[in-house]
This record gives C-alpha cells, structure tokens and sequence, in this order.
C-alpha cells in the first residue's frame, strides 16, 4: 500500500480502539510521540474514568501541519485499527469511505511472544502506511513503555509490520 | 517543546509558578493534575473533599502564598459555598480555582455548565482551548488573581484535559514566586455584615475594571477572515470552528467572565452573519443579548452532549434532523472478581431497594446484579435512603439500604452519618460501606481512609469503624464479605429485619489497586 493519504492531505487521521485494558491509549501514546518526534503539529484525544472498566475505549491522533480540533471527525479516519475484534463495528463509522481498517487478525498472535503486546504488533501494521523510519518507532515504544518490555514489544512492532 | 494533556499543562504551570499548594478531590476529568504536580516536584494533596481543598486554597492565598484548588465540575458545587464569600475576601497571593466540566457526560452524573458559577460568584474565568493555553493561561489566571486580588475561574472541559497538544514554554512570562507572610487585614476577612456589605460593593466595582481591562486583553483573540460569517465562540469550540469553517471570522473569547461586550459588540457589526458556538449552556448567547448585541444561537438539540467538528458544521447550516447516535460499544462493568460484586449479588436477592452512591459501585446498577435504586451525588446513600425510609410504608422501608464507598464515605458521608444517628427513621437503617481502601472509579486516589497522602508516603489513618462506633452506631460489624459470601448476606438479611442502626463495613481492596498498595507499602517500611 502506499503512503497516499500523507500526500494529499493536510491532516491524517488515525483512531485506534479496543476494550479497556487493551492498551488503546498507549497505543495512540506511541503513534503521537513518533509524530511528534517528526516535527508535525499533532493532538491526541482520549477519554478516561468509566472506560477503565473494561468497556469500550478508543483514542484518536492527529497530525499535520496544523491541527485544529483533538477529535478525528466520524466518516474522515484515515486509519482505524482496532484490538479487538468485536470493537469493529461498534467504530466503523469513523472510517472514512476508502480509509485502511487494521483488524487483530492482521496479526498472527500466536506469534507473539507476549499475547499483551498486540497492541504494538498492529501499529507495525499501521505503520506501513506511515512515512516515519524504524528508528522514530522504536524510541516511541521505548518511551511509553517500562524497560522490561522494551524487547517483546519492538519484537511484536516488526511482527506486524512484516504481516 | 512538549506533547502534554491539558490536565498535565496546568499542572507544569503550575510548577513552573512555583505554586505553593494544590489541593482538590479527584474526579474525572481533573484527577491528573495534582498527580502531575506532585510529579513534576509541587506540594499536592488530596482533601476529604472540595468544599474543604478550597477553604485550605483560600488559607494559602490570604497567607500571601498560591494555590491551584481542582475538582470536576459537581465538585464546585460542594466548594460553592466558600467559593461564593472568597470572592468578597481580598487575597494576598493567587487562588485558581479549577473546574473539569464533562459535556456529554464521559464519565458524570450531569453536565451542568460551570461557566454559571462565574457569574453567580462573581469571579473572572479562563476558559483555555488546548494544552497550549491550558499553560499560558494558568500564568495569566495566578497574575490576574494576584493583580485584582481575587479568586480566579478556571473553566476546563473534558476535551482539553484529557486531549494532549504541543506545549511550548517561555511565551508567557512566569510571574515571580511569592512566600507565605501573614498581614492582617480584619475587614476583608471577616465576613460579618458589617464588613461583608462594602466588601460586596468592592468586589462590583474590581469586575468593572476587569471588564474594561478585558475589552483589549490578549486573553480574546479576532481571526480574520470572510466577512459572510462570524463566530464567537471559547474554549474547545475554537477548536472545532477553525475546522468546520475554515474561512469565518472567529471571535475567540480567552476570558469569559466578565466578557468583552464592546470587543463582541464590535466583532459582530463586522460580519453579515454572527453566530454564537459554545458547547452546554447557551451563556455566551445571554452575554452577547442581554448587552444588546444580535446573534444568532445553536439549535437547542446542540446543547446536550459535546461538541465536534460535523455536529459543528450542522449548528453552522441550521441543520435541524435527528443525529445518528453512535453505536453503542461495549458498556463498564464491575471487573471479574471485584468485591462489589459479591455485595450486589446479596443486595439482588435479599431484593433490596439500593440508595446508592458515586464510585465504581455505581454499576451495580449494571445486569446481572440490577441492583441500585438510586444515585444521585456525594454522600447520597445516607440522605436519601432515610428520605425513603421515613416515608414508605414499613415493608418496603426495611428493604432500604445505603451503599457507599471508602473515598465518598470520607467525602460526604460523614455529615450523612450525623442525620442517622441524630434522626433515625422508625425502621432504622443499615448502611453498607463497600471499602475497597483507594478511591477506585478515578484511578486508585488516596483519601483520609487509607492513611497515605496522595504521594503514597504514610500519614495519619481515619478508621471507618472507628468513627460510625464514636459517632454512637451500636452495630457495627467489619468483615471481608468475599470470604463468605452466604454469612454476608445473612448477616445483611438479618440487619435488614431488625429496626435498628447498623453499618456493615464489607472490606477488601481493590483487586486492580492491589499491586500499587503493596509497593506504596514497601516504600514506606524501605
């Protein structure tokens, strides 16, 4: 796939979304720190409180040369990527019409060496579409996670991105 | 250049400021940022509740000293009292008062608009748009409150708290940190008529000047843009109007109490068409008409829930059809294996009728427990279950229990308490305290019952039984009810029969708090 939607737009829109305890917003943690670390106007949106509960929980990122509001708007995600399966249908309808969904299933969890770390494997998968260097990714998983996950989860980044 | 939340911005404002004291009551979506503070190095502390964090705020700013006081939004109207009468009471230093509203009801049991409070006090309000301003303006905030010597509004939403944007230091000058000095000042701070009656003049007369200074402050900014439409509008509104109508002129309102009249009078002559977007209540909208100026204001169905970019464009066209309502994800429930659990499950077959309270246990209103009859605010549990048990016939008045939390308990409960023991109700009253020892719903907060302070280090330990045997309740039991689930709802069944007092403290902590405590723990044998 290439990386059209950074070209012929202004923002990009990711929204990532799962359940809580998922690791939906470090997920969006991650991908707002590589965007960051490339120097765009970026915002990020969360909501906390009763999602902690393991209900549904999704996250939004932005990024470009200036964002306005935190919020990708329903019907224009760029990228919808979502860690749990049943969580699908509940956010399709950010996705714009030609948008990229990336399902759990992108990932082959059983290859994980730590089934948690699925999260990260997915935005290896979203990362194919994204023009930052492994460099920038690897920092920004290291910067949001404790040190004694650093290595399965640069490991689950390059599974997903090689799947 | 750093990527915080706007809860984490005012907190390194605040730091930066060297603002002495933040005190406050966790809720969603303020609870990050004494956390933040007392990170980043700042005193922080959780009060029992916000009534209480403000009287210690306006202390720290009458010594001459600054104080940050934060809360979501019902947690003002517990802090209202003190709030209202501060506003007469010339400070020495700063006190900003900050209120995380919840449009749209994230994680709250309304979505009352704290931009009213403003004016019902009196004060000045701030309302920033992103983490940027959420720092710039909590500079501005302590200098405004220092210059006019006045409690400042801190108005944020759920949205800029919670939303994390680019924050850039140093654009704003950090005012020059104070030192508590006492100076007596009689008049000004003892509210008893007599000196209250002038102080109400004073506090008239400090607002019209700070309406005047408003009208060119650079806290308001005008983008230029078609003539064809204007917007007034504030907070994270500016956001999603810069979006939806990239080419409207935009009036964005830094500073919404008092208002700049003269700056909207002028802004909306400029422009064919002035339409007024906030998110909540329409108070810009009455600003603007009760000075006489003409707007045009959103649809009334706009007014519930929050705001974003497409609800934005069709306040823009007028557009008047049903929204879609979004799918309905996967709601909270209580976690697998949670202590609340066992205690619905009783409450559902002894089919109690459950005055219930605010915290993670609110779900017991959840299937399959189905099982809270009532929630309304802080410390509910006592007053309206008495309420209940007064008035229903007794059958249906044995079968009321209370159910509240550790955290609520120490907030509103005790107050709740006093009314049972001072006017109990013929049935009596079993009150049932789930204490799972951290306030739990917000994320595993400290309170006076867990006798940590909110860095976790050791302090002074309220007992809850302790206080319900003092206070006079006779029976008085404390037990894991998880242990024996059967013996717990026995013993709850058998309160129930009797028409006595009874509180049961069910004990047992947190399952997802467990882990923190026991490091928390450590550190303090360590």
């Amino acid at each position: 796939m290439t990386d059209k939607v950074m070209t012929d737009k202004k923002v990009t829109n990711i929204v990532v979304a799962g359940l809580g305890g998922q690791g939906v917003l470090t997920a969006t943690d991650i991908v707002a720190d590589v965007a960051v670390s490339a120097g765009l106007d970026v915002k990020k949106s969360e909501l906390h409180g009763m999602s902690q509960r393991g209900g549904s929980v999704s996250s939004d990122v932005r990024f470009g040369t200036q964002v306005f509001s935190p919020m990708v708007p329903e019907g224009e995600a760029d990228y919808l990527v979502v860690i749990s399966a049943d969580q699908v249908s509940v956010n399709a309808a950010v996705l714009r019409k030609d948008g990229v969904l990336i399902e759990p299933a992108t990932v082959d969890e059983k290859k994980l060496r730590n089934k948690r770390s699925i999260n990260v494997a997915l935005l290896g998968a979203l990362s194919r579409h994204l023009p930052f260097s492994d460099e920038q990714w690897t920092a920004a998983i290291k910067h949001n996670l404790p040190e004694a996950i650093h290595d399965v989860n640069v490991e689950a980044f390059q599974l997903g991105k090689s799947a | 250049m750093l990527f915080l939340s706007g809860d984490e911005a005012v907190a390194t404002a605040a730091f930066d400021a060297k603002v002495n004291l933040g005190t406050g009551y966790p809720g969603t979506p303020s609870t990050e940022i004494l956390e933040y503070f007392e990170q980043l190095g700042g005193h922080a502390q959780w009060a029992p509740n916000e009534k209480v964090a403000l009287e210690v705020g306006v202390g720290v700013a009458y010594a001459g000293a600054r104080a940050i006081v934060t809360m979501k939004h019902v947690g003002l109207n517990v802090a209202a009292d003190p709030l209202f009468t501060a506003a007469y009471t010339p400070v020495e230093g700063a006190l900003v008062v900050i209120s995380a509203d919840d449009p749209g009801m994230a994680s709250s049991q309304n979505e009352q608009d704290n931009r009213r409070y403003a004016v019902a006090a009196g004060v000045p309000m701030l309302e920033p748009a992103d983490s940027q301003e959420a720092y710039d303006f909590l500079l501005r905030a302590i200098e405004i409150s220092e210059r006019w010597r006045i409690p400042v509004l801190y108005r944020l939403t759920t949205r800029v708290c919670h939303s994390k944007t680019l924050v850039k230091q140093g654009q704003v000058p950090v005012p020059a940190p104070r030192q508590g000095n006492y100076v007596r000042h009689v008049a000004e701070r003892v509210m008893v008529p007599a000196y209250a009656r002038p102080a109400h003049h004073r506090l008239r007369a400090n607002l019209k000047e700070i309406a005047a200074w408003n009208e060119t402050s650079d806290l308001n900014k005008v983008i230029e843009g078609s003539k064809k439409l204007g917007i007034i509008t504030s907070g994270i509104s500016y956001q999603h109007v810069r979006e939806a109508a990239p080419d409207a002129s935009v009036l964005k309102i830094g500073l919404t109490h008092p208002l700049p009249v003269d700056l909207m009078r002028k802004f909306a002559a400029s422009v064919e068409r002035c339409v007024v977007v906030e998110e909540g209540d329409p108070y810009l909208v009455e600003g603007a008409r009760a000075a006489g100026i003409a707007v045009e204001e959103k649809l009334e169905q706009y007014r519930f829930g929050e705001l974003n970019v497409n609800r934005m464009r069709r306040i823009l066209t007028r557009d008047a059809s049903p929204e879609e309502k979004p799918a309905p994800g996967k709601p909270p429930a209580l976690c697998p294996g949670c202590g609340h659990r066992v205690a619905f499950q009783a409450l559902s077959n002894l089919k109690a009728i459950v005055s219930g309270d605010i915290g993670c246990y609110a779900l017991g209103v959840m299937p399959p427990f189905d099982a809270v009859d009532t929630i309304l605010c802080m410390g509910a549990s006592f007053g309206v279950g008495l309420g209940l048990r007064h008035s229903l016939p007794p059958e249906q008045a044995k079968r009321v229990v209370g159910v509240i939390g550790d955290s609520t308990f120490m907030h509103s409960g005790l107050t709740g308490l006093a009314e049972m023991i001072y006017n109990p109700p013929p049935t009596g009253y079993v009150m049932l305290v789930l204490d799972n020892g951290i306030t739990a719903m917000t994320g595993f907060q400290e309170h006076p019952g867990t006798g940590r302070n909110l860095d976790h280090v050791k302090t002074n330990k309220i007992v809850i039984e302790d206080v319900v045997r003092a206070m006079g309740v006779k029976n008085v039991h404390v037990l894991d009810h998880t242990a024996d689930p059967k013996a717990f709802e026995q013993l709850l069944g058998e309160a129930m029969e009797k028409t006595e007092l009874t509180v049961i403290i069910a004990r047992r902590t947190c399952l997802l708090a467990t882990r923190f405590i026991k490091e928390w723990d450590k550190c303090e044998v360590g």
